[in-house]
């Protein structure tokens, strides 16, 4: 589904390389999770994919099922099936949440060649969405993620992403922010999308989310690179032992 | 006090030929009055503070600068709104496009009708509220307008109005020189919607003068006309009483020269004013401002000024904007923002917040912002699939939505909102 070979990446700014060879392979239906220390370049790794303004890549590829994704804009990647969960959800006053995903689900549609749904069905698809995340009616009306709770912002993240479907989820350290009963309601969200078809890369500090959302395959990364990877038992490692052993042992 | 030489120049050179309009009511002795008032207080020049930001030159010129008229394929607003229209075509007014000048819970007449009694409830308010209005800030060209505007409207409310009155403001000559002068008095506990639409004339000028009675309540939604050559200044008057509500918002699309000022006299306990603007404005010949002063004279009452901008190309836009708390206006709550979107580096925006506070128990803000598309949101939309041009408009129009949301009635915001997406999609 998603091939990364030996991507590096450096900020457009300054003449600072973040990620430095970056190789991941996550197949249809896995779901991988990438844990790391701080500052080692795996937010960096999911606004490269999804394509945001201020990195420059100077070396490698990213490609979904086949197509290259770093030429393209970030509605194009989205359009091909690609989704991030961002780690701060970004509030925006003067749109409406529901107007928000109905242009969003239509204009991929669009893009794809689909019919657009109408009110009536998107509104239907919708309710019955948030109903599942325990969002209620007065949330879908607010503008995006204004007045939301962290716990609130990261559900409709999840909204969104069972609204419009993706092929390929990056969930970027959506544990960070919520209590125990929020990350469980979040986890749920995601189990239910998970399928033969969708696969989800999880970008995570600690090991706790992925008790709740199993892993096929954990890599830790460091300095820019994957360093390691191996079963679920490597995020247990991290989380009893920190870091530390992993990457005196990989040094 | 002497006017200074170059004032005096252009106030005589402007009024030489000018001859006061023919009455034979009340409304003479009104005319030559502002007429001296005009001479006295001298048309405004570039030099006069309060014409800092915009230049007046082609407001005080004898001829109206020529404008071309501006046509595309939208039909004209409200169109399915229940109203009454009456409609102004260059300044003068079209009796066969107009409906009959009835409404249930209001009387409507033309000022010209009005001005030819000898005695008139129009003749307390004419020239009255501008009058007031001239302290401490003169508005001469107000005052030019009371004494050279031929006809407008009269409107007294004293019910409930069963729909809303729509003046409609056509431009079909590109030198036309228009100046109308509107009179509207809500009676105590009376309501009333008043539409403006149009570009009205190459270059317009425009009074309304508003008395709003004891628990009474006025809105105003206008639209100002898309002719991009079209210069207009306005004034709008108002005085408001205890427990009364005072409403009005303006749209204004393109225009090379626009001036809005909005003088509020709150003069009753619990009484609500709130004056608002959104105006987008695409090209360095584009020039809008919007001039207000607000004064506390009373307990308890709320203000609100919304004002938003978006300028693109070169635009040009202005504000400013003033809360007076007199002495005794104690709990006032006066709220004022003042904000543009800038969409590229040649636009600008100046801005001159004021408080004058006289009185220690109130609460008023105000703030003023200059700013681009928030780069972050445009990467949050776009992340989702919605297209660079489509996420650009939704932030812009999201950016005016504080301003929209001071028009009362959803419908009448709908087709401006409407309107606006046309545009900017148009533009994009």
């Amino acid at each position: 589904m998603l091939e990364i070979k030996g991507l590096e990446v450096k900020l457009e700014e300054e003449d600072k390389q973040i990620l430095k060879g970056v190789d991941l392979s996550v197949p249809a239906g896995a779901v991988h999770a990438v844990m790391g220390p701080n500052g080692s370049g795996k937010s960096t790794l999911s606004y490269v994919l999804s394509g945001k303004d201020g990195y420059e890549v100077i070396g490698g590829s990213a490609t979904l099922e086949g197509e290259d994704l770093l030429d393209l804009e970030p509605e194009e990647r989205a359009a091909l099936g690609l989704f991030l969960a961002f780690q701060y959800p970004v509030e925006i006053p003067g749109v409406g949440n529901m107007t928000f995903l109905r242009t969003a689900a239509n204009a991929q549609r669009k893009a794809r060649g689909q019919e657009e749904l109408s009110a009536a069905e998107f509104l239907k698809i919708i309710r019955e969405k948030a109903k599942s995340l325990k969002i209620d009616a007065e949330m879908l009306k607010r503008p995006v993620n204004m007045g939301f709770s962290g716990g609130e912002k990261k559900r409709n993240e999840i909204l969104q992403m069972a609204m419009l479907e993706p092929k390929m989820c990056v969930l970027d350290e959506t544990d960070s922010g919520l209590d125990v009963d929020a990350m469980k309601l979040v986890a749920d969200g995601v189990n239910a999308l998970r399928s033969e078809g969708r696969s989800f890369l999880v970008i995570t500090h600690y090991q706790r989310l992925l008790d709740h959302i199993r892993p096929d395959v954990v890599h830790i990364m460091a300095d820019g690179k994957i360093v390691k990877s191996g079963g679920p038992e490597l995020a247990l490692e991290v989380e009893n032992n920190g870091y530390k052993d992993i990457l005196a042992e990989v040094a | 006090m002497a006017l200074a030489k170059q004032k005096q120049e252009l106030t005589e050179t402007r009024l030489a030929d000018v001859r006061l309009p023919e009455g034979n009511g009340w409304i003479n002795a009104a005319r030559a009055d502002a007429l001296a008032r005009v001479r006295q207080m001298g048309l405004p020049t570039r030099r006069d503070e309060y014409w800092k930001y915009t230049d007046p030159t082609t407001l005080t010129a004898i001829a109206a600068p020529k404008a071309a008229l501006f046509e595309n394929d939208e039909g004209p607003l409200f169109a399915d709104v229940d109203r009454v229209k009456i409609v102004f075509v260059d300044g003068v007014f079209d009796a066969e496009a107009s409906d009959d000048l009835e409404a249930a819970g209001m009387t409507i007449e033309r000022l010209a009708d009005a001005a030819a009694t000898d005695i008139h409830w129009v003749k307390d308010i004419y020239g009255v509220l501008e009058t007031r209005g001239q302290d401490p800030v003169h508005r001469p060209l107000a005052t030019l307008n009371t004494a050279l505007a031929q006809d407008g409207v009269a409107i007294r409310v004293t019910g409930k109005a069963e729909k809303p009155i729509n003046l409609i403001y056509l431009h079909r000559d590109e030198t036309s020189d228009a100046a109308l002068h509107n009179v509207i008095k809500v009676e105590a506990g009376a309501e009333m919607t008043l539409l403006e639409t149009g570009p009205a004339a190459s270059r317009f000028s425009q009074v309304l003068e508003v008395e709003v009675g004891e628990g009474g309540t006025f809105h105003h939604v206008r639209a100002q006309g898309r002719d991009h050559e079209r210069r207009a200044v306005t004034h709008c008057f108002a005085r408001i009483a205890a427990e009364a509500t005072f409403k009005s918002f303006t749209l204004t699309f393109n225009g090379v020269l626009t001036r809005n000022e909005c003088i509020l006299e709150i003069i009753g306990d619990e009484a609500t004013a709130h004056v608002a603007g959104a105006c987008v404005g695409d090209g360095g010949d584009f020039h809008h401002d919007d001039t207000v002063f607000i004064t506390h004279d009373a307990l308890n009452c709320e203000s609100r000024q919304v004002f938003k901008k978006v300028l693109r190309n070169g635009a040009t836009g202005v504000f400013q904007g003033k809360i007076l708390v007199k002495e005794g206006a104690q709990k006032t709550d006066g709220y004022q923002i003042s904000q543009s979107l800038l969409l590229d580096d040649d636009s600008q925006f100046l801005a001159k917040p004021e408080l004058e506070i006289y009185a220690d128990d109130v609460a008023c803000s105000h703030g003023s912002t200059s700013g681009a598309i928030d780069e972050d949101a445009l990467f949050y939309l776009r992340s989702r699939g919605v297209p660079e041009r489509v996420a650009r408009n939704m932030l812009t129009l999201s950016f005016l939505a504080e301003a929209l949301a001071e028009i009362e009635d959803e419908a009448l915001a709908d087709e401006l909102r409407d309107r606006l997406e046309t545009w900017l999609s148009r533009r994009s």
